[in-house]
């Protein structure tokens, strides 16, 4: 049963209501800087047209995340981004049950460098774990409802524990005649107040907005047209720009002629920055047009390596190494073990491949300098990173430069939206006008994306008399080149480094024994007692532990991209513990359990386990036939980033034998993330989460050739689309009210590979361990049958 | 460029464009619509999809030219926020969106077939979106929205 509230907090934004909303910017500048000048209308804001500017209101003060206005409305600011998985509709029910008012009267800004609270990027599944941790918006909440109810007792003269809270009116609980609205207590002044670390924040056991199916703000806009996405955004004499990328990956621009688009239709430009190329035109169109017909002369850079062999090469090369577990008897034990089970693990580099080619909109008044200015609206996933990195580009002070955030479409991690805003900022810097660039299928698929790094996975276990694993060896190979753009790194993504800025090359380094246990990115496996210091700090009880990661300089730019590295190396770990529970003839479930310590790890695998009907026996199925179609389910659980979500998952699949075609029947979840916010929310994240998963799995890989990448659109980097058998999706939510809470929507995804791996195996008795599990491979594994 | 006659949502109106320039940019630069998007401009997604007399194609290739004399619909042609159609209701009571920018085409591919089909299987309902692509892959909930939009047609 789903809650409604629709509200005109994203109403499609006019030119005019757009250019107000910058004016309510500058008001709240205002506001922080002189006191008590809170939300200016629109309409007043008339005196600052064309004026830009950025403001850093302080995390640790009340006032930078709420205002109450006399009329009693809310109005609520945030830095978590919302890019369609529901978080914004989270944050409006924690203003509505913090504050003890109606979701309606909340109007919500988020990311906005000239409006919202600097935090950070909306990344790694942490905007759930860090809006209701100690010292974010939560706790801000808190703090101004303690506020508030000391300042109605002051005013109704009775104790603040006599009083209660509804729809933002205080009353006393034994004569509720008495009471007196937020608005008329604090309306149009300030809090003054920090974030008391102190205040208590309603338990979740007394949540009656949270913890309920909110239903989306935003998807009644979304479903009519009428949602403005960063597609959208137009802007009073906006032109169009188009970037010209180079056609090999290295390759320096040698000369640019611009006569080749002089008699082009649109007031073409041609910008040069180093090797960065763009025009601008009047219309999109003509961008386009003049895109294709721009002649740029390129130098011819080194060959690419060699797709084929890749993993190999990888191998070869010199590496940056770190050590996530390394206990001093790692080697002893699995040297001394009755039995080792080894095998190796490729994982290939993927893409975003967000739907939407990205597109930004940059002001960018005044050239650069002092009194240069600008506004950029962007769909990045940090707007003061972006926001200090694009002023280093640009070379005008971040303070003189202001990023609004405007939803694009799914990104997954960094997409192309960086990328596009850097260059639709240089553009603008040049002609001195609004700029809108909007990708093209190949800019974005080619020339944006920071891709998901490849991996290499050696896995070995000992194993004790009974089966038991006694140590557990990980080592893995992977790549990074660049990553998130911050103020000193400009050159993590294309446009930076095309611009002249440098990318941080990795520096070959030895791995020393960790002083502390960090297993952000799941290398090590969930059944590791994760000893580190002393200390188990696993899941797991396996103690004997190696875990290694050897990090190589990236052909291409690498970046985030949704459940990074612990996507990768979940497929090798999951795969393996199954792997080894065939090979002492134990159900995985039951297998898993034996080297299982945390309590919540077991109860997501049993969870899932029960959900689906487990049926307890060892892999591979007894009785399927070695011809033909088979079936299998599999099971494979993580602990994302080692304390950020509990998530276990079985697949069933059908295994056409003839023709190594997998089709995925059925995928049944069960997750723990803490207390549930919005549990149709956290549904609708898992089940995307299991198909994404999935697609990854079984279908895409990034190719290239000698020069440059050749996965350019949807043809040739295939995902999962319509019109292919859709698996039935069954989601089992855990709500655990009494713990912290934790991310949910990387869950699934991480351990989709693994569970179909496994499920593969249970058909047919063939291992595949190498994403993506296309039907040739598929096939190699059924003839390495023995 | 030249002028070129287009009618959408019941609105006409005469666009300045080469008339070999994809319809997709007279809906955002000139009608203002946010409904039909650029996902690809290729013809290998659907987010661009609207509808010609009733027919669903896609805008990013579709030249204006071939719409002059033909009525263009897009997902904003169907209902607002106030009064959606049926069929956008389906979406929002179940929830089937994430980002929500592929939405033109599995809501105007899906009402196509449906409408002419209201009997139809959801096997074949899906069959009809496809290639279309839902990157969030929203795929379960979106089949349950076009589904209950089927249920009420029949009813
Ligand atoms: S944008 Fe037209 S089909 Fe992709
Ligand atoms: S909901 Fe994001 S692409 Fe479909």
């Amino acid at each position: 049963m789903s809650v409604r509230f629709t509200k005109p907090v994203a109403a499609a934004m006019t030119a005019d209501a757009r250019e107000a909303l910058e004016k309510a910017g500058l008001s709240r500048r205002d506001f922080f800087q002189t006191a008590g000048a809170l939300i200016v209308s629109f309409s007043a804001a008339g005196k600052l047209t064309g004026q830009t500017a950025t403001v850093d209101p302080p995390v640790n003060r009340v006032d930078s995340w709420v205002a109450i206005t006399a009329d009693n409305q809310v109005k609520g600011y945030a830095g978590k981004c919302e890019f369609g998985q529901g978080f914004k509709t989270v944050q409006y029910q924690l203003f509505a049950e913090e504050l003890g008012v109606a979701i309606e009267s909340v109007q919500l800004t988020i990311c906005d460098t000239a409006q919202c609270p600097d935090q950070g990027v909306s990344s790694g599944s942490q905007g759930h774990p860090t809006q209701f941790g100690p010292s974010a918006l939560r706790q801000a909440l808190a703090t101004a409802r303690e506020a508030l109810l000391g300042m109605a007792a002051q005013r109704l003269g009775a104790a603040s524990g006599d009083l209660a809270v509804e729809n933002g009116e205080v009353f006393v609980k034994a004569d509720p005649s008495k009471r007196v609205a937020y608005g008329a207590l604090i309306g149009g002044k300030r809090f003054d107040l920090t974030i008391n670390p102190n205040a208590v924040p309603k338990h979740p056991s007394e949540y009656t907005v949270l913890g309920t199916s909110v239903a989306r703000y935003d998807i009644p806009e979304k479903a009519t047209g009428q949602y403005e996405f960063i597609q959208n955004v137009r802007v009073p004499g906006m032109l169009h720009g188009k970037v010209v990328r180079p056609p090999a990956i290295g390759a320096k621009v040698v000369s640019v002629d611009e006569a080749s688009v002089a008699g082009l239709p649109g007031n073409v430009k041609v910008v040069v920055k180093n090797d960065f190329v763009g025009v601008v035109a009047d219309k999109e169109w003509q961008a386009l047009q003049a895109a294709q017909e721009l002649k740029v002369t390129w130098s011819t850079p080194a060959a690419l390596p060699a797709q084929a062999g890749f993993y190999e090469y990888m191998r070869r090369q010199p590496t940056r190494d770190s050590y996530t577990v390394r206990t001093d008897d790692a080697d002893t034990v699995m040297n001394g073990a009755a039995r080792t089970v080894a095998a190796t693990y490729l994982h290939p580099y993927q893409m975003h491949g967000s739907l939407a080619s990205s597109c930004s909109v940059a002001d960018i008044q005044g050239g650069s300098g002092a009194n240069a200015k600008g506004t950029i609206w962007s769909a990045t996933q940090g707007v003061y990173p972006q926001r200090d990195s694009v002023a280093r580009v640009l070379e005008i002070p971040n303070t003189n430069l202001r990023v609004i955030y405007v939803e694009g479409s799914g990104c997954y991690g960094i997409n192309g939206a960086d990328t596009v805003s850097f260059d639709a900022a240089l553009l603008s810097q040049k002609v001195g006008k609004p700029v809108r660039v909007q990708y093209t299928r190949a800019d974005e698929m080619v020339a944006a994306e920071n891709y998901g790094p490849a991996y290499v996975v050696d896995m070995k276990a000992g194993l004790d008399a009974s089966g038991n694993i006694a140590a557990w060896s990980y080592e893995a190979w992977t790549l990074a080149k660049g990553g998130r753009p911050n103020a000193n790194n400009p050159g993590n993504i294309v446009t930076g480094a095309l611009a002249g800025f440098a990318t941080a090359p990795i520096v070959p380094a030895a791995g020393a024994t960790p002083t502390t246990f960090n297993n952000g990115g799941n290398s090590a496996s969930p059944y590791g007692a994760g000893i580190v210091g002393g200390r188990a700090q696993g899941t797991g009880n396996i103690r004997a532990e190696r875990v290694l990661v050897r990090t190589i300089q990236s052909p291409f730019f690498t970046g985030p991209l949704r459940s990074p590295a612990r996507l990768q190396n979940t497929f090798a770990n999951d795969s393996f513990i199954d792997e080894v529970a065939a090979a002492v003839r134990a159900d995985p479930v039951e297998y898993r359990l034996r080297h299982l310590s945390d309590p919540r790890m077991k109860d997501v695998l049993t969870g899932a386990a029960e959900a689906y009907g487990w049926d307890a026996r060892p892999s591979p199925k007894p009785g399927n036939a070695r011809t033909g179609v088979v079936r299998g389910r599999g099971i494979a659980v993580v602990l994302y980033e080692g304390d950020n979500g509990y998530c276990g998952l079985v697949a069933e699949v059908e295994v056409d034998q003839t023709t190594g075609a997998v089709t995925v029947l059925r995928l049944v979840a069960s997750q723990d993330s803490g207390p549930v916010s919005n549990p149709d929310g956290i549904r609708n994240q898992m089940e995307g989460g299991a198909l994404q998963g999935m697609s990854r799995a079984m279908r895409e890989e990034v190719r290239w050739n000698d020069q440059n990448v050749m996965s350019q659109d949807w043809r040739s980097y295939p995902v999962f689309q319509f019109g292919m058998p859709i698996p039935k999706v069954e989601c089992v939510v855990i709500d655990r009210p009494d713990a912290e809470h934790m991310g949910a929507g990387e869950c699934t995804i991480t351990i989709a590979a693994a569970a179909i791996a496994n499920a593969i195996f249970d058909a047919t008795g063939a291992r595949i361990r190498e994403v993506p599990f296309t039907p040739a491979r598929v096939l190699a594994a059924l003839r390495a049958r023995t | 460029m030249a002028a070129v006659n287009l009618s959408v949502n019941g609105q006409a109106k005469t666009v300045d464009a080469d008339p070999d320039s994809p319809l997709l940019y007279a809906l955002t630069e000139d009608f203002l619509l946010n409904g039909p998007k650029f996902g690809c401009g290729l013809a290998q997604c659907g987010s661009c999809t609207v509808l010609l007399d009733g027919e669903p194609v896609r805008s990013c290739t579709l030249p204006c030219s071939e719409a002059v004399g033909h009525e263009v619909t897009s997902i904003e042609g169907l209902g607002t926020v106030d009064q959606p159609h049926p069929l956008q209701q389906a979406f929002i009571d179940e929830q089937a969106v994430q980002c929500g920018y592929c939405l033109s085409g599995i809501m105007l591919y899906g009402k196509t077939f449906i409408d002419s089909n209201p009997n139809a299987t959801e096997a074949e309902i899906l069959r009809s979106l496809n290639g279309l692509i839902c990157r969030c892959h929203t795929h379960v909930r979106m089949a349950k929205a076009l589904m209950r939009y089927a249920e009420g047609r029949r009813a």
